[in-house]
């Protein structure tokens, strides 16, 4: 596989990262190693939950209006690229709750609302492979890309009546991030090679749409 | 062979907005009337589910009333599914989508029309289901019945709503009615967590004003729905 100047870039940002992640960054007090797993989930959850899906909401708005089939490329390689993310999150996070809540799963605001932007993510990919026509399958999957980000603040709303057991942000809130500095500097990186890695990565499927679609359209 | 009769053709002013909503609603509403074979099938299904569902659980442990919402709610969202994937299959065979949409008929007008069918629909299962979940579950609804239909509507708006919008999409696509559900029933949560919520408060005997912040979830999914929906629908169609 070739890389490309930015996947050379992410990929050495990423293995840097982690390697400063386990060996040069402190334990937490009451949690010891497990902690370890925030620098995997909290970054992922960031690419998948926020920066994909808003991506893929803000190109199927603008495909809607423009009609360019660029915009349904960056669509698709987002939701896709964004499953991926969403669905370590869910890997992680259930592999760090269960030391030390004591269960891998609880119905929790954070958790459900996770899920079910996966199963929406989901949805989108397998509505895409469902229709050969370009132009109505890049329709359809914008009009559910619009709806699932409208749906948001509703799960969340509607489990907020369930009491939260998932801790607030740590880095992403109003005030100073509640943790020593060794641990904020490798989150905050983590965060960096994440979103590094989410734009190669989006950048490959991109190219690889293209070539797909000008392989179909050269067969038709 | 027998005189023919000339008749003086009829001029008729095509219908407004409203008109045409209201005439495609009563055309989906006549098909299912005259063949009844979606509705029946949906109304044995929430028969059958309200039986399997009570021997689910062991009842000396689950108090029924207990049980009553949940299966309540489960009825409603499947035998919804059943009827919002009839909405645009029954379109399906002889291509009368083409037709409609040839007529000079709003497209937000047959997305509406078909929503207030499908919302006649959902609303003739509750009206059977509701009853019978009352009687056989041994749950008296009397003191709080209407605050239940309450509940019960505007749910049903808000399911009907992302529906009927993803059965339009689900017939033009090669999974047909196996992908409305899984384009559906994450869309349905939302509806469904509040509903069955305030359901149960009410059914324990709780004081309406307890449930007013479901009601006023479920309102606002009704209205941001409803109204992005209508507005979507013409790009789910051929264009």
């Amino acid at each position: 596989m070739k890389f490309s100047k930015l996947g050379v870039v992410a990929v050495i940002a990423v293995i840097g990262v982690y390697i400063r992640a386990i060996y040069f960054t402190p334990f937490d007090a009451l949690q010891g190693p497990a902690q370890k797993i925030l620098y995997v989930h909290a970054p992922s959850a960031w690419v998948g939950l926020y920066l994909a899906f808003g991506l893929v909401f803000i190109t199927s708005v603008l495909y809607l209006w423009l009609k360019d089939p660029k915009l349904d490329r960056v669509a698709s390689s987002s939701a896709e690229v964004g499953f991926v993310f969403t669905s370590v999150v869910l890997i992680t996070g259930p592999l760090w709750a269960k030391p030390i809540w004591g269960a891998y799963w609880t119905w929790d605001a954070r958790l459900t609302l996770t899920l079910f932007l996966w199963f929406i993510y989901a949805g989108y990919i397998i509505l895409r492979g469902a229709i050969d026509d370009f132009e109505m399958r890049a329709r359809f999957s914008a009009v559910l890309g619009i709806l699932g980000a409208l749906l948001v603040p509703f799960i969340h709303l509607s489990v907020y009546f369930f009491r939260t057991m998932h801790p607030m942000p740590v880095l992403l809130k109003p005030s100073a991030p509640s943790m020593p500095s060794d641990m904020v500097i490798t989150l905050v990186s983590a965060f960096c090679a994440l979103t590094l890695l989410y734009a190669w990565l989006l950048h490959e499927r991109y190219l690889l749409a293209t070539e797909r679609d000008a392989a179909l359209e050269g067969r038709s | 062979m027998p005189p023919s009769t000339r008749v003086a053709p009829v001029h008729r002013r095509a219908p407004g907005f409203v008109g045409s909503t209201l005439a495609i609603a009563r055309k989906d509403t006549l098909i299912e009337l005259r063949s009844r074979s979606v509705i029946l099938s949906a109304l044995a299904f929430a028969v059958l589910a309200i039986t399997i569902f009570f021997f689910a659980w062991d009842p000396t442990a689950v108090a029924s009333i207990d049980l009553a919402p949940g299966v309540l709610w489960v009825i409603f969202t499947f035998s919804g599914l059943l009827g919002l994937h009839r909405s645009f299959g029954v379109e399906q065979p002889t291509r009368a989508m083409d037709a409609l949409l040839a007529a000079p008929v709003d497209r937000e007008a047959i997305y509406l029309g078909k929503l207030i069918a499908n919302l006649a629909f959902v609303i003739v299962v509750q009206a059977i289901s509701l009853p019978a979940v009352a009687l056989l579950y041994n749950v008296p609804i009397g003191g709080y019945m209407w605050p239940l239909i309450g509940v019960v509507l505007l749910a049903s708006v808000g399911l009907v709503a992302v529906g009927t919008l993803f059965s339009s999409m689900a017939v033009s696509t090669r999974l047909a009615e196996l992908l409305l559900p899984l384009l559906a029933l994450p869309f349905f949560v939302p509806v469904i967590l509040p509903a069955a919520q305030a359901t149960a408060r009410l059914m324990n005997g709780r004081a309406v004003s307890e449930v007013s912040g479901y009601l006023s979830i479920l309102a606002a999914f009704d209205v941001v729905f409803l109204v992005v929906c209508t507005l979507l629908y013409p790009y789910t169609l051929e264009q």
